[in-house]
């Protein structure tokens, strides 16, 4: 099979609105919205409390945030299945090989990336805003929300950043999900079992689709960013 | 002042042998200074002589090195003491917020119940000619207007004690005249204002007592009247000259 005939095929594919495509696509679209969503709402927070707080160990957890940025998904595939597998000690839920495993191997991708950013925004930002922040009565704990909505645009990079790792990476969900059709085949494990089968107008087309897609939601969260700054100063 | 029944007063303020050590350098030292209850204080002296800091440690940003700094309602919570104060700075901090929502935000923080934040806030903005912008990102105003809402976000807090630091060292002489107006209103309230400059003039049309601080120490504290027509010390009579010392 030639690769411009491959391509013409994946193109057909795509605008056919192939059943097994679109289920693919949503699947993968639900599991890492859902992953990110719940990272950045654990993570914003505690990434916003490690840049206000100041206590014992704050370095080595700072230095650990930052390098979980890099966590091999793999690796975090692994630790999460070690934990979901049925001698695992959450084993009895029997969340292995679903969706939901595949939510929480990637919050755990997200998270860091996620939280290592905020407690960096929102430290320069508080930083800029202590003095008043401190003369208005505010407390380090009250300042979190403050700085949160303040860093919003600088904070939705993060967010996105997290959304990039999440719909791109293959090894964690491989590794929980285990890739079965119709219930946790996501893009990424698709277009690795399709290229080893030979079907390269399907991963071909799954890999168009999964760029158009990071393409379009970048492309709205700069635009988003840029008109709010220009508007906020 | 204003409305709000004070059984107890704030004032004076106290500071007792103050010093304010960083880095191994005395930044202030034996400060003794009493803030009576009402009127204009001016802080003057060259540059690193310590206003800003004096501030600081009166407004309770920073905490001592040794010495008191104490209220006449000591007995009260930290929160409590804060909420009656408020700061002004060279350079506004603002929010990432609407001018309004600004206001909001500071009478959130001082427990302003929801419902009466708007009011209060439009009340304020209106009071200093900032109304038609409410709506309008803070942090695009016009240098004068961002110091004329941190005033109007001062002004909604309604506290017994404003301090200004160098509130006018970077606006136009239009800016300077609201913001000394702004002043005076606080003051008709009854607000004690403690306020810096580097502007002579000001503190002549402003103070009604003086300190001049310098090299880390109140070299002088008097009378308006007195300090700028018969300073006590040389150095204040060539301040005053300007004339530079150091």
């Amino acid at each position: 099979m030639s690769g411009s005939g491959s391509f013409e095929q994946a193109l057909n594919l795509i605008f056919s609105f192939d059943p097994a495509l679109m289920e693919i696509i949503a699947l993968s679209l639900r599991v890492s919205l859902t992953a990110v969503v719940i990272a950045a709402v654990l993570a914003l927070p505690v990434g916003a409390a490690i840049a206000l707080f100041r206590f014992p160990g704050r370095g080595a957890l700072v230095t650990v945030l930052n390098a979980l940025m890099g966590l091999p998904p793999v690796v975090a595939g692994l630790m999460v299945y070690l934990l979901l597998s049925r001698a695992g000690p959450l084993g009895s839920l029997g969340l292995l090989f679903t969706p939901t495993a595949m939510v929480v191997a990637q919050t755990l991708l997200v998270f860091p990336i996620v939280a290592a950013l905020s407690r960096q925004v929102v430290e320069d930002l508080w930083e800029e805003y202590r003095e008043q922040l401190q003369s208005l009565g505010c407390n380090r704990l009250r300042a979190i929300p403050t700085l949160l909505w303040d860093a919003r645009f600088s904070l939705i990079t993060g967010v996105l950043a997290g959304f990039g790792r999440a719909s791109a990476e293959v090894g964690a969900v491989l590794i929980v999900g285990g890739n079965i059709d119709g219930v946790t085949r996501m893009m990424t494990t698709a277009i690795a079992l399709e290229t080893s089968k030979g079907n390269l107008p399907l991963a071909l087309g799954l890999g168009m689709v999964l760029l158009l897609l990071v393409a379009i939601i970048n492309a709205a969260a700069y635009q988003m960013g840029e008109s709010a700054k220009r508007r906020l100063g | 002042m204003n409305d709000m029944a004070i059984s107890e007063r704030l004032l004076p303020l106290q500071l007792n042998d103050v010093s304010f050590r960083h880095r191994n350098q005395t930044l202030l030292q034996d400060i003794n200074l009493q803030l009576g209850v009402s009127g204009r204080t001016v802080l003057l002296g060259p540059n690193g002589a310590g206003k800003s800091l004096l501030m600081r440690l009166c407004h309770g940003l920073l905490d001592p090195t040794s010495g008191t700094v104490r209220w006449a309602l000591d007995n009260r919570s930290w929160a409590d003491i804060r909420q009656r104060q408020a700061m002004v700075f060279q350079r506004p901090v603002l929010l990432r917020r609407s001018a309004l929502a600004n206001i909001r935000h500071a009478l959130a923080l001082h427990g302003v119940k929801r419902s009466e934040r708007n009011t209060l806030a439009m009340a304020a903005l209106d009071r200093f000619g900032l109304a038609s912008l409410s709506a309008r990102p803070a942090r695009v105003l016009s240098g004068g207007e961002q110091q004329r809402l941190a005033l109007a976000r001062a002004w909604a807090l309604q506290p017994e004690i404003l301090f200004l630091d160098e509130p006018t060292s970077a606006l136009d002489p239009a800016a300077v005249k609201a913001v000394e107006d702004a002043v005076a209103a606080f003051q008709a309230l009854g607000t004690r204002i403690v306020m810096s400059t580097h502007d002579m003039g000001q503190a002549r049309r402003m103070a009604d007592d003086v300190v001049f601080l310098l090299r880390g120490r109140v070299h002088e504290h008097a009378p308006a009247s007195t300090f700028f027509e018969s300073p006590q010390t040389p150095e204040a009579a060539a301040f005053i000259r300007g004339e530079l010392i150091w």
